[in-house]
């Protein structure tokens, strides 16, 4: 249905509502086919909410999306078809082997039979966990469900692949595996990558544009020298704190903010 | 077909794996066969209705049925809470068959359960009029199963957490349990106990039962079956409407 040149993500007046609270304030972006794009924000910002509005999970308040030309809300499963998701939280079933995670993946994602097989054994070979594909994944750590979870998300190659957070609390040589396999993915296939991250230098290495988001509004958009330069800063980091300012956000804690909480306060330690 | 296949299998493989949830099921209908069957044998024979045995088997095997399925169907909030959920959801597979894998599967599980129960009723004395009937039976305990999956899997789809499990328990299942008569012949009770019956979908799924095992029947082999796939197939529609609609 995508005409060629089309933007593949289009955002008009996005907004959610609970309540009194606005998650997302009337958000308006585009990310062109191929693009590889990076949504930053403090936490608490609304990125995980404008991701589970694109990607089928919550009806937004107003405001439209398109998707690869279909809208979520009334063509969910034309959207559900071009895109692929790595969660910020884990959604692994316990009960189940590494193996039958990915297998199951498959399935519900029909990738054919000997195609799902062999990607199935690369890509537990890629996040090394080739040797324990046979153990339930309630036996796994944390870091090891974090790279099933990414290789489970890398199985089917969707038209635009949505990464909440994929690298919290991943070594950084998993990381950089992680990112070089996008990046084929992206020039070969040329999927489009939408991620989130807190790690900046990451977000400017792989991003070609960068969008923050704040207090639910997107407040900067533009590539990673353009935020440098709107800001004067030397580094993404900087020009993010120019931007966001430094105060810690508060907001409801799910298991992984706690977490993800945790990993600041240790780091502003230092 | 195969998205429903693979949701069936999990259901299937979740249950071979956790041995304590199947022995831990297989409590309270044992506890239930010892305490009733034993314990009021000889006043229901003294009352001249023969072996209370033999009529309460077809009940406790329901019992462990609607209790085993309504809770595999409410388990999706397990799967809410551990995040699975999310994976399902935005498989670009139509929510029905995710819904009806896993009641299927949910549905075989608490059929298999029934079986069990229906081993442990043979020692205790239980007989069933006719073994060429048994695998009859067996396909009714998947037809409760179904039923009482989608209405778990319903309610599961409308709640956050585990809080108002209790209440869909002593308020819905509890009762349809107690007034369906797995514990006594729905025959001579006052009147009003035999309307709340009509009304009760596993009073038919157990008429159903004891009509192929003990060749006795209240309401008939005929509308027995007809209730049950007719109440099972709205159920499905309903619980499946109701899963289709879950946001996270």
């Amino acid at each position: 249905m995508e005409e060629s040149g089309q933007d593949i993500i289009e955002v008009r007046g996005l907004t959610k509502r609970y309540g009194d609270f606005t998650a997302v304030d009337d958000i308006t972006f585009s990310v062109k086919p191929g693009e590889r794009f990076a949504f930053l924000g403090p936490n608490g910002a609304g990125k995980s909410t404008t991701i589970k509005m694109l990607t089928t999970l919550l009806n937004p308040t107003s405001g439209t999306i398109k998707l690869a030309g279909h809208e979520p809300a009334r063509n969910a499963n034309a959207v559900r078809q071009s895109i692929g998701i790595v969660f910020q939280d884990p959604s692994l079933d316990d009960d189940l082997t590494a193996w039958e995670n990915m297998e199951f993946h498959g399935v519900l994602y029909g990738v054919p039979r000997s195609l799902r097989r062999e990607r199935i054994d690369q890509l537990l070979e890629f996040v090394d966990l080739y040797s324990r594909k046979d153990s339930l994944v309630k036996e796994f750590s944390g870091g090891m469900k974090r790279r099933l979870e990414i290789a489970r998300g890398l199985l089917h190659h969707p038209k635009i692949m949505f990464l909440d957070e994929p690298t919290l609390g991943l070594d950084p040589q998993t990381r950089n595996h992680m990112w070089q396999y996008l990046e084929n993915l992206n020039k070969e296939e040329s999927v489009t990558v939408f991620f989130t991250t807190h790690y900046m230098e990451e977000a400017d290495k792989v991003a070609e544009r960068i969008a923050v988001i704040d207090h639910g509004k997107i407040i900067a958009i533009g590539s990673g020298e353009d935020l440098k330069k709107q800001t004067n800063a030397d580094s993404l980091e900087a020009a993010f704190l120019a931007l966001t300012g430094s105060d810690i956000r508060e907001e409801e804690a799910s298991a992984g903010d706690r977490f993800r909480m945790m990993g600041r306060a240790m780091r502003s330690r230092r | 077909m195969k998205t429903i296949y693979i949701m069936w299998l999990r259901e299937m493989k979740k249950f071979f794996r956790n041995k304590s949830r199947v022995v831990g099921a297989l409590g309270q209908p044992l506890l239930f066969l010892l305490a009733l069957g034993y314990g009021l044998g000889s006043v229901f024979k003294a009352a001249g209705q023969g072996n209370y045995i033999q009529f309460l088997a077809p009940g406790i095997i329901g019992m462990s049925i609607i209790f085993g399925s309504v809770f595999n169907g409410m388990s999706v909030i397990w799967d809410r809470q551990f995040g699975f959920l999310k994976e399902t959801l935005v498989a670009p597979v139509p929510r029905f068959n995710i819904m009806f894998g896993r009641t299927l599967g949910g549905a075989t599980t608490a059929a298999l359960q029934g079986v069990v129960v229906l081993v442990i009723t043979l020692f205790a004395g239980f007989q069933p009029h006719n073994w060429a009937l048994v695998p009859a039976a067996i396909l009714v305990m998947v037809l409760i199963g179904m039923l009482f999956g989608a209405i778990g899997l319903m309610f599961g789809s409308m709640l956050e957490d585990f809080q108002g499990f209790q209440l869909i328990m002593n308020f819905l299942i509890m009762p349809l349990f107690f007034l369906s008569g797995a514990l006594f012949p729905l025959k001579g009770t006052p009147t009003v106990l035999q309307w709340i019956a009509r009304f009760d979908p596993l009073a038919y799924g157990i008429d159903a039962m004891r009509m192929l095992l003990n060749n006795d029947s209240h309401f008939g082999l005929a509308i027995d079956l007809a209730v049950l796939i007719i109440v099972a197939t709205v159920f499905v529609a309903l619980s499946s409407r109701a899963f289709a609609k879950i946001q996270i």
